[in-house]
């Protein structure tokens, strides 16, 4: 059985809001009207080269190819698509195309194609999706492509320049050369170049990754120097002429509407210039500045129909999901043996049941889009983790085909998955700009406004039973999974016959994406969907995050109960399973696992798979009078290909504090049909003085192309969750810990 | 009113309860002091008030008076203060968008303790980072006060000066 991976989901999602408009559009642009590059270069267009030196604008040199464009000073000009929020992508994704362009490394800039671009090249560059760790794993290939074949054009060029045969022509950093003494550069022969027939990509043969000299070396981001001072624009600092700002409110139980307000308590407010009603569940003021258009927003009188979700709460959810344990699951996902007969003759029980709450994004750049409407063309400036996404949420909002819409893409003040297939921010701005024709509007959600209408990350419990047999080997496990499910409220259409796969991400039998590493001899993994009106969506790491909680802790529980070491208990039934037993015994050796610790420090492991790639952590803690002092975190990570190391460090060391804050923090909890955390004060998330000391080792064995940004965001819980238990000598089932009246020092 | 600005003076006319952040932001137009919160949570609005850092977020305009602001645009005039060399040759920053706020912040501890041990960074550095950054931000103070060289750091992280080209 085929599962929905992350890429495939994404890609429903994509068509459910777009696919529809995006093929009568392209096949409009089939039937002749085709739109040069930089058609929209009107002065806000302009001003969005400025702010965002990225947006590609104009292609002022011949092209080479979609990938690479080559100035008469051999500056290399590559094309990335792919959304830049932190994850060092754009870096990563420039070292590929230069490792096969051959090309000099400090000669190189970066820009990114459109959306409207895009359609007028009938996707020449791919998707624009950057979610799911896709990155680099699902364009490697067609880029590293592109920059052969420009390369061999290129080559080409100058060996019909010197009428040789071009086995005899040969290049380093950008300087072509022949054996005869004759040498040029990419900048002088590009013009040419650009005229050559491409060559047929599949007949390349890329380059080895021993062979790499770029890629694969932990060169400096390309985008660094700018975060430093101040200058970087970001989607809330773009300043526009004649530009408004907008502050909105949506209704704060979900699902509700907008019954009344009173605009002129505040039409008369300093720079107010207008309240508009947006859809039919917000409101927003227009006004000068921001700050005039969120006070003025606060104090305007709103009345909401709640819809009859106003009476929901916390308590009730958690009835929900509790209720949903004692269920049958909706299907049984993997069904391997009858584990529910052979856990219940084992002379061990092992029974535990678990809870993962509701987590926000909070992206530190609230949610922002700024829109400019004319009945004719529709720009927005967004930042976005998937530019055709925003695009087609533009179009439907604005009534307008794809052509006539186009999206400036800013580097996201992180994305996390919030920005992504959830767009809602760019219909309401859409919603805004379209009362004020001609007029850029920039719309900000407040913190408050960010914090309460997201995409969580759904809550879930699990019922999880195992049986030991009298040599402490297992007969059998039994995971019942009872929660929200992501597809429910963002891809509908991935949900077949009511059974839901994405949900149960990382215990699947199929290798390759998010693979469960352990071989038991009897398996019944059920999945219980218990919706509510929360709004769920993709988070960092996604379903791993609760589904690796499952299932390590309770490896833990019942290595316990076996009375076996909790890394031999798991290497026992991972013999089927190399890369995941791989890359545990590389996190066991790093971190010294047989050698012991200090008084008062315990250690926990964790093994899980995701995104393609399999991570393993150790934890070493200390806890005092419930307060956990984390000592020191070491993890294995095996994603395939390396292509900057020093980036998928950080990328892991990002995973830690994201993770850590997710297991100690307060959730997020319903009251009211509304979510009752409005800011950092409530909602407090992981300081610098509570990160611990994270140490990487990674080991790609190069045989396949796996993700960075989430995967191993799944073993940090786990891994610090079980060093606490084996601290405290008992085990830990709810969570944030602070359920288990624990905090982080 | 008037607002003394990284040395020079602005003109303004805007309600006194005002924050500072927004007369920054808006009014002046500098945006690399950055939003996060609006109660003084995060950090990503850390200005200088005469020399000391604040988080102009909560500061009404009004109680500015003649204190001289220096906002991130003003740190160094060509990214050369110490906190934002070694900021770049680590590549602290992910996304970049509370970094404003962190340089400002470490350059503030910088100038009170120049040789911070482990507990004054993390009694001092209390500004949010989502992307999860904090790792490198102690590394870049420890770089940046001369108390680790800049190889030794990246040693750690299998990365020579050279290896990053």
């Amino acid at each position: 059985m085929t599962k929905n991976t992350d890429k495939q989901v994404d890609q429903m999602n994509l068509e459910s809001q777009s696919r529809r408009r995006f093929i009568v559009d392209t096949s409009f642009i089939g039937g002749g009207l085709m739109l040069g590059i930089g058609s929209f270069a009107s002065i806000e267009a302009m001003a969005g080269t400025i702010y965002n030196q990225n947006t590609m604008m104009n292609a002022s040199s011949p092209e080479v190819n979609a990938w690479v464009n080559i100035k008469p000073d051999d500056t290399v000009v590559i094309r990335i698509v792919r959304s830049e929020m932190g994850q060092g992508t754009r870096t990563g994704l420039a070292q590929l195309v230069a490792e096969e362009l051959e090309c000099d490394w400090k000669k190189i800039i970066t820009e990114s194609p459109t959306p409207g671009q895009s359609v007028a090249r009938k996707r020449v560059w791919g998707e624009f999706s950057t979610g799911g760790s896709r990155g680099i794993r699902i364009s490697e290939d067609y880029v590293r492509r592109g920059a052969a074949g420009a390369r061999i054009m290129l080559l080409q060029a100058a060996a019909n320049e010197w009428n040789v045969p071009l086995s005899e022509v040969t290049v380093n950093k950008g300087v072509i050369s022949h054996k005869s003494g004759k040498k040029t550069t990419y900048g002088k022969v590009a013009e040419a170049a650009a005229k050559i027939t491409p060559p047929d990509p599949k007949s390349i043969t890329l380059k080895k990754p021993s062979e790499w000299k770029v890629a694969g070396k932990p060169l400096a981001r390309l985008d660094t120097a700018d975060k430093v001072n101040g200058t970087k624009v970001f989607g809330v600092d773009l300043q526009l002429p004649g530009m408004l700002c907008a502050a909105i409110k949506a209704s704060p139980v979900f699902g509700g509407k907008v019954k009344s307000y009173d605009e002129n308590k505040v039409k008369n407010l300093r720079g107010v210039k207008g309240v508009v009603k947006v859809g039919d569940n917000a409101v927003a003021v227009v006004a000068d500045t921001f700050w005039r258009a969120k006070i003025a927003l606060e104090a305007l009188p709103i009345e909401w129909d709640e819809a009859g979700n106003g009476n929901v709460n916390q308590a009730d959810i958690e009835k929900r999901l509790k209720d949903g344990l004692e269920e049958v699951g909706d299907f049984w996902q993997r069904k391997e043996g009858d584990a529910v007969a052979a856990i219940q003759s084992s002379g061990k029980v092992v029974e535990a049941v678990y809870y993962t709450p509701y987590r926000s994004h909070a992206n530190m750049e609230p949610m922002n889009c700024t829109v400019k409407f004319t009945p004719e063309k529709v720009e927005a400036w967004v930042p976005t983790q998937n530019g055709e996404a925003s695009h087609a949420a533009l179009a439907e909002a604005a009534g307008l085909p794809l052509t006539q819409c186009e999206v400036y893409k800013l580097d996201p003040g992180t994305g996390l998955g919030r920005r992504g297939g959830t767009q809602d921010y760019v219909t309401q701005a859409v919603g805004i700009a379209k009362n004020f024709p001609g007029v850029p509007v920039k719309m900000m959600w407040s913190r408050e406004e960010d914090m309460t209408h997201d995409y969580y990350h759904p809550i879930a419990m699990a019922k999880m039973r195992a049986g030991i047999d009298a040599n402490g080997n297992f007969t059998g496990m039994h995971i019942k999974v009872a929660g929200q499910s992501i597809n429910s409220t963002v891809a509908p259409m991935a949900i077949k016959n009511n059974k839901d796969v994405r949900q149960l991400q990382g215990l699947y039998e199929e290798p390759g994406d998010a693979q469960l590493g352990y071989k038991f001899p009897s398996l019944l993994t059920e999945y219980v969907m218990k919706n509510t009106h929360v709004p769920v969506g993709p988070w960092r790491g996604v379903n791993t995050n609760q589904n690796g909680i499952f299932m390590e802790v309770f490896m833990d529980e019942c290595a316990k109960a076996a009375g076996k070491d909790s890394l031999a208990f798991r290497q026992a039934i991972m013999k089927d399973y190399p890369k995941h037993l791989a890359v545990l015994n590389a996190a066991a050796k790093r971190s010294n696992w047989d050698k012991p610790l200090p008084k008062g420090v315990h250690r926990g492991i964790a093994q899980f798979m995701g995104y393609a790639s399999y991570s393993a952590c150790v934890a070493e803690v200390s806890v005092t009078d419930n307060i956990v002092k984390i000592h020191k975190l070491t993890f294995a990570l095996n994603c395939g290909h390396v292509v900057n190391p020093y980036v998928v460090r950080e990328q892991v060391e990002g995973s830690v504090v994201m993770a850590l804050s997710a297991v100690f923090n307060p959730e997020i909890t319903v009251e009211n049909g509304r979510i009752k955390q409005t800011n950092f004060d409530s909602y407090p998330l992981l300081r610098l003085a509570q990160n611990p000391k994270v140490d990487t080792v990674l080991v790609p064995t190069f045989d396949f192309w796996g993700g960075v940004g989430e995967p191993t965001i799944c073993v940090v819980g786990p891994a610090v969750i079980n060093a606490i238990s084996a601290a405290l000598g008992k085990p830990l089932r709810n969570f944030p810990l602070i359920r288990e009246g624990l905090s982080i020092a | 009113m008037q607002l003394n600005i990284n040395g020079k003076m602005h003109n303004i006319d805007v309600e006194p309860n005002m924050p500072l952040l927004w007369a920054i932001r808006e009014i002046v137009g500098l945006t690399g002091t950055k939003y996060g919160c609006g109660i003084a949570q995060c950090g990503a609005c850390t200005v200088y008030l005469n020399g000391e850092p604040a988080r102009s977020c909560s500061i009404p305009v009004s109680s500015v008076g003649g204190a001289k602001i220096t906002t991130i645009e003003a740190l160094s005039a060509d990214n050369t203060h110490p906190v934002q060399k070694a900021w770049i040759a680590l590549d602290v920053p992910q996304c970049g968008y509370c970094q404003s706020g962190q340089v400002m912040a470490a350059a503030a501890l910088l100038k009170r303790i120049p040789k911070p041990t482990d507990a004054d960074i993390d009694n001092a550095m209390s500004n949010i980072c989502r992307c999860g950054t904090y790792q490198k931000i102690r590394d870049g103070i420890h770089v940046a006060s001369g108390q680790k060289k800049l190889a030794e750091v990246l040693a750690t992280y299998d990365a020579t000066p050279q290896s990053r080209g």
